[in-house]
């Protein structure tokens, strides 16, 4: 290499400037493609198949989404997954505001901080069974403050009407701990010089927070309503602790219906359980097309 | 999807196939019961078993019961055990149609089972032939606080208008006549399952679970007439969709209930939670239709031989010892339960005796709805039950339901 000349040099080192990124990026492609994307294609190919996992596959083309638009499971977890997806943005708020009342420099701050983001670092498992115990119809802690009163409680779990909202509860006290935590990483950020002009203007109260504070916290509140999107689309796991679905499917959502078609006990209609994924899928891509256009054109912005 | 996972496994299986053949004398044995007293009874057949067979090593693996589903399916495609424990009835087809479990008429021929296993014969039968060997079973039927029965005159009835006139009693003294728990559903088929064993008889209710009457015929309407006899006036517990079967006996045991359609599987946490002899007692689903003879669930557990298992001589000779009558005595006097074969003693237990007389004169025996139907019908068809259940007003919207799902599991 020393003997060549500086032409040869410079487009070696030209090619490993170029070569260097592949490099480094080979492994992580090759997971992704392995892990995530070759598992989609697979998913959409499953889902015009009959399939039980064992025998034969049989092409049945279309007939599984034909299936599902007649199938009254299908429309409950469809709704179930809508109200999901709308009272779970109550943990962007709740976050911001517990955040905002967090910052603050008081003696033995830092253990109330970790209080409240207690609920985001337990699993999901232990959420879903402490509120199990909560609502327990019998010796719940709802049930006891209903007994001061004579009343009879509610089997929240266990009734129709309310066991989706009881869930979604259980759901947001992690959700809002996690979006608390987004936004408290992001008044650490907020200049102090803004607030003091905008103090020297006369802005105050909600108008400072409004006009002042929040535009800072865009970047926040951006993951914030992105994680917390995916979050009540993939709600599966307090479902699955909680009532399975039940009574009857009516907490069921989308991702919960796939794995009982598709994987659980009674389940193994491998192809019927795909194509809910698929529409799963389709709903989860309409955010990730918004978050990904986002990244695309900051990152275009930022250079 | 894992048929990658399944495609590296059988590749292991096949390596490890070929180096197997150099051990003639290894059987493995998967199991799923993983409860002390199933575990113990297990120890004990493969303890006998060695005895009987030194030349045998049996090497064993125990699950979890709920995992072991799951695990079942891997392992039969990919890496096969030698034998494998399943259940009888619809619930094995799904192997038996893919073509993983192996035909063992011959097992049964050569060691007379065919006698002596003669009850549940025709549960072990698809396609003509026999697809394993059962070792246990047990009863289903009306677990009660015999006690609070005695403190309101009441008599262990026998027909429905006695069953109902005794609901009626203890709810008009402020006990709930009967507990259940449906949050995992399947309690409630066994409600479902006697009723129409009591109102139609055994005939119809394999038919109604080999799809050939639809779920609005007249005679599944009068099963759930009679249901609503119970449902309406509030004989059930109220929110039996928030407990576990396991949860629902707590009102048992504390008087405030007094009555549990369960198998037998309920007495050991019964007494373990104080119950004593005098308070529980049993009794068998009172008649309904007078002239329909009594046939009774008794779902019952079983071994089988995969078709890829390695060592398929020493596997038949370990069904045969498993069936034969000394060694399910010994088995099920660990387990609890019933033996299958008929020549074998059963433990001087009052709730084996009952339930041994009552199965040896039953007409017929069913497995339990869940496995006589298939899997896709019956989740459908508990969920309809527990919705039954809480909303008795939705009766025909469900029915209409069962008959379309129905439709399409049994094209």
């Amino acid at each position: 290499m020393s003997a060549g000349s500086p032409n040869t040099t410079l487009s070696l080192r030209s090619r490993r400037l170029a070569l260097a990124p592949w490099l480094f990026l080979t492994p992580a492609i090759l997971m992704f493609v392995i892990y995530v994307i070759a598992p989609i294609f697979q998913s959409i190919w499953v889902s015009f198949y009959e399939w039980d996992g064992l025998g034969d596959k049989v092409w049945v083309g279309f007939a599984n989404y034909i299936e599902l638009v007649d199938d009254d499971r299908f429309y409950t977890s469809l709704k179930n997954n809508f109200i999901w997806l709308v009272l779970y943005m109550l943990a962007v708020p709740a976050g911001l505001f517990i955040a905002l009342f967090l910052n603050q420099k008081v003696p033995g701050m830092r253990l109330y901080k970790s209080l409240f983001f207690f609920p985001f670092v337990i699993s999901q498992v232990v959420v879903g069974l402490v509120f199990s115990w909560f609502y327990d119809p019998s010796n719940g802690i709802i049930a006891l403050i209903f007994a001061i009163w004579d009343g009879s409680p509610p089997a929240i779990l266990a009734d129709e009407r309310f066991v989706t909202y009881g869930i979604i509860a259980a759901g947001l006290w992690p959700q809002v701990a996690y979006c608390m935590i987004l936004y408290l990483t992001g008044l650490n950020n907020v200049s102090p010089d803004q607030i003091e002009a905008g103090w020297l203007d006369g802005a105050k109260g909600w108008r400072m927070l409004w006009y002042v504070v929040l535009p800072q916290l865009r970047p926040a509140t951006f993951i914030a309503v992105v994680v917390t999107v995916i979050g009540a689309l993939r709600s599966f796991d307090l479902i699955s602790i909680m009532t399975q679905g039940g009574p009857y499917g009516s907490s069921n959502v989308l991702a919960y219906y796939m794995f009982e078609t598709a994987l659980s006990e009674y389940g193994y209609r491998m192809g019927y359980g795909a194509a809910i994924a698929v529409v799963l899928f389709l709903i989860m891509m309409v955010y990730i097309m918004v978050f990904l256009r986002r990244m695309y054109v900051q990152e275009k912005e930022g250079g | 999807m894992n048929f990658n996972l399944q495609a590296v496994l059988l590749g292991t299986a096949l390596s490890v196939a070929a180096s197997a053949t150099a051990f003639a004398g290894e059987l493995v044995i998967n199991y799923d019961g993983s409860d002390p007293a199933p575990k113990k009874a297990f120890e004990m057949i493969i303890e006998r078993f060695e005895a009987a067979n030194p030349d045998i090593k049996v090497k064993w693996n125990i699950f979890d019961h709920e995992g072991y589903k799951t695990s079942v399916r891997n392992f039969l495609t990919a890496d096969a055990p030698d034998v494998a424990s399943w259940y009888a009835g619809n619930r094995m087809a799904p192997f038996v149609k893919a073509g993983l479990f192996e035909p063992v008429d011959d097992v049964w021929q050569a060691n007379g089972l065919n006698e002596a296993l003669a009850s549940t014969a025709s549960s072990m039968t698809i396609d003509g032939k026999k697809w394993g060997v059962p070792y246990t079973n047990y009863q289903w039927g009306i677990y009660y606080r015999k006690d609070i029965f005695a403190a309101n005159g009441i008599a262990v009835p026998k027909t429905w208008a006695e069953f109902l006139a005794a609901c009626a009693t203890l709810k008009s003294t402020g006990v709930t006549p009967i507990t259940i728990g449906t949050k995992y559903l399947w309690t409630a088929a066994g409600v479902f399952d006697y009723l129409n064993l009591r109102t139609n008889g055994y005939a119809v209710h394999n038919d109604l679970t080999a799809g050939k009457i639809k779920y609005t015929d007249p005679r599944i309407q009068k099963v759930f007439d009679h249901w609503e006899e119970l449902v309406r006036p509030g004989y059930f517990i109220e929110n039996h969709a928030s407990m576990s079967w396991q949860e629902a006996l707590a009102p048992m045991v504390q008087g405030k209930a007094a009555m549990y359609v369960m198998g037998n599987f309920a007495v050991a946490p019964l007494r373990e939670a104080g119950l004593k002899e005098d308070q529980l007692d049993f009794f068998q689903f009172p008649l309904i239709t007078a002239g329909i003879p009594m046939a009774e669930e008794a779902p019952t557990d079983t071994f089988h031989i995969p078709s890829k298992a390695k060592n398929k001589t020493d596997a038949k000779k370990f069904l045969a010892f498993l069936g034969s009558a000394d060694i399910q005595t010994e088995a099920n006097k660990i387990l609890g339960q019933l033996p299958v074969n008929r020549n074998s003693q059963v433990s001087d237990d009052k709730f084996i005796q009952a339930g041994f007389k009552m199965l040896s004169n039953a007409a017929g025996l069913a497995q339990f709805y869940d496995r006589d139907a298939p899997a896709q019908m019956a989740k459908a068809g508990m969920e309809g039950f527990q919705e039954f259940m809480i909303k008795p007003d939705r009766r025909k919207a469900i029915l209409k339901r069962l008959d379309k799902v129905q439709k399409k599991v049994y094209k």
